[in-house]
């Protein structure tokens, strides 16, 4: 048992944890204070047209909201933590259920579109370190700085104008489910997946090639260099297997901000997302949906962040004992 | 007081950086769109909301260089309005950020303690949301429109400039010069302003440029997804996202504006980068050492 807790990945995991809980609480206070900070009565925003006092009476009461603020904080914190996010001021269901029936599509364009920005950003970033300073090296650097600068949602536009609507090789938009239909999923989340992949690799590459720069100066190479290894086992034995651990950090921030982000891509591809339903719901003033929703992406977050920070530790011993 | 020696810094600063043929035409490029930003409404060729159905969906011809929209609006004008809107809310809410973000993180770093533990933990927290996610959740909270758009995007800015600042304050703060200045009893405000500020500038002004970069590319999204910028005031995103519907028929409603965001955020990218070159010591080493070889 002893032994256990003084395990330096142990020690890492459990500091890890506790920190992680701290933000989580932060979290939950500030989605909680979401809904109270809006000015004016949101029970009667969120009516609007449809307000009657009996309509009133009841969305209030069905969302806690008449209870003394103390007691609701409580009971958010409390019912968040079970899986509890309240019911949606539209139609009365209950968010849990909303936003799990979003989160499939929304993981699937997440996921396409860091396995395209991985596909593109690891060759691409390893092969303008190897060749620093060359043409090769400086078209790919452009390359990166107008990926990084290009609006998301326009690339989005014109490649549905281009694949879409001009050449009609893939669909404008919608979604298909993968198990349902494999094919039209493919067909669906090609160009989705390309909007968001190719802003994601225009960053990554960036980070695979300084990080491929810096491990190729370090003295390990230059001993494997000198003892007559031949260029190709230093480049991917020493040089690129070492750069690809702090491209792992990348990747797990990527995917995160890829999960924070989508709502843009997700309106205009149609993309029944977490996004679009973010989008719906600040439309509709529906603020338990917003709550959960952002509640949900920023726990996701969290958890991608952790995950990295761990796998990070196991790799790379420096890190836990830091 | 100024030394010689920071004068010579400051000298090679400025050649190094005047050195490098990417950052100078990109901040030539910059000056040139604020400039045009600027004065929008006296060079726009005509009213924003001029509308002349007859000549709806024009292409770009000499009349209309960049074209008519659905209402017959001229795209030029609407995109040279729209542009200052999108820099003005830039610049005011990374303005925000990091007069609040600066403070927050200088004396964070300086006191260090508990005060230090609390600042940085409410930081994480707002780090542990997505930007856009937080700004759309203000949005959502405070309604839309210019004010707001300012607000959320000053908001969600401000953890980064408290880190980046804390950051470099930390490692001013063990400085000798410093230490000795505390020694003697100066004031803490003095301290702060004259001998930490100064030398964590450079980081700062490196992240403002690629804030304001982020700050534009947000603001669009804001806008596109019709929680920014109001009509009748043009705004870029909002611009692409009318076009959506008319995109084959008239390309350019959609690639003018876009094109005004990519080269404003290029722009302030590269000048970004460059700035780093010059006053990141490290990439400083590193460009010095090439020069030599």
């Amino acid at each position: 048992m002893t032994r256990l807790v003084t395990h330096p990945i142990a020690r890492f995991l459990a500091r890890r944890l506790l920190y992680s809980a701290v933000v989580l609480i932060g979290v939950l206070v500030v989605v909680f204070a979401l809904v109270h900070l809006v000015p004016g009565d949101p029970v009667r925003i969120a009516l609007g047209t449809r307000y009657t006092p009996q309509a009133y009476d009841a969305l209030r009461t069905a969302s806690g909201l008449d209870k003394p603020i103390v007691e609701q904080f409580f009971s958010y914190i409390g019912s968040a933590l079970t899986g509890d996010l309240g019911v949606s001021f539209r139609n009365g269901d209950p968010v849990t259920v909303i936003l799990l029936e979003r989160l499939p599509a929304t993981i699937s364009l997440a996921v396409a579109g860091i396995f395209l920005a991985l596909l593109i950003a690891v060759p691409a970033g390893i092969w303008a370190a190897l060749h620093e300073g060359r043409i090769s090296d400086a078209i790919i650097r452009v390359a990166s700085q107008f990926g990084v600068s290009i609006p998301d949602f326009w690339m989005g536009i014109l490649l549905i104008a281009l694949f879409a609507s001009t050449l009609g090789w893939l669909p404008t938009s919608g979604y298909q489910p993968l198990l349902d239909n494999p094919a039209g999923w493919l067909r669906h989340i090609v160009l989705p997946a390309l909007t968001v992949g190719l802003v994601a690799a225009a960053i990554m590459t960036r980070y695979v090639r300084s990080a491929v720069l810096e491990v190729a100066s370090m003295g390990y190479v230059r001993t494997a260099r000198s003892k007559g290894l031949t260029p190709r086992v230093v480049t991917f034995r020493h040089t690129v297997r070492n750069a690809l651990i702090p491209v792992l950090t990348i990747t797990g921030i990527q995917l995160a901000t890829i999960l924070g982000g989508v709502i843009v891509v997700e309106v205009v591809f149609a993309w029944p997302g977490l996004g679009r339903l973010v989008y719906n719901a600040v439309a509709a003033r529906d603020y338990p949906v917003i709550q959960g929703a952002v509640l949900l992406i920023a726990v996701l977050f969290l958890l991608i962040n952790l995950i990295v920070d761990l796998l990070y530790a196991v790799i790379d011993p420096r890190i836990r004992l830091s | 007081m100024t030394t010689a020696a920071d004068t010579g810094t400051r000298v090679s600063s400025w050649r190094l950086l005047l050195g490098n043929p990417v950052t100078v035409v990109s901040a030539a490029i910059l000056l040139t769109i604020v400039v045009v930003a600027v004065t929008a409404n006296w060079i726009a060729p005509y009213g924003v909301n001029d509308v002349d159905v007859p000549n709806a969906l024009q292409p770009p011809t000499g009349t209309h260089w960049f074209g008519t929209d659905e209402l017959g609006r001229d795209v030029l004008s609407r995109v040279l309005v729209a542009t200052q809107a999108s820099l003005r809310v830039a610049v005011i809410s990374v303005a925000i950020a990091v007069v609040i973000g600066v403070t927050i993180g200088v004396v964070s770093g300086y006191r260090g303690g508990l005060l230090d533990t609390m600042l940085m933990r409410v930081v994480d927290v707002m780090f542990a949301f997505p930007v856009l996610l937080l700004a759309l959740a203000v949005v959502a909270v405070l309604g839309p429109g210019m004010t707001t758009t300012i607000l959320a995007i000053g908001i969600v800015y401000t953890p980064i400039f408290a880190r980046v600042s804390r950051a470099s304050t930390l490692s001013v703060r063990v400085e000798p010069y410093v230490s000795v200045s505390r020694t003697i009893g100066t004031a803490h405000a003095y301290i702060l302003g004259r001998h930490i500020l100064p030398n964590i500038a450079g980081p700062l002004v490196v992240q403002t440029s690629l804030s304001l970069a982020f700050a534009i590319l947000a603001e669009a999204a804001l806008s596109f997804l019709g929680l920014g910028i109001q009509p009748p005031q043009p705004s870029l995103g909002r611009m692409i996202f009318d076009s959506q519907g008319f995109v084959t028929m008239a390309w350019w409603m959609a690639v003018f504006p876009g094109a005004a965001i990519f080269v404003a955020v290029l722009a302030f990218n590269l000048v970004g980068d460059g700035l780093r070159d010059v006053l990141d010591p490290k990439q400083r080493t590193m460009i010095e050492a090439r020069r030599k070889q």
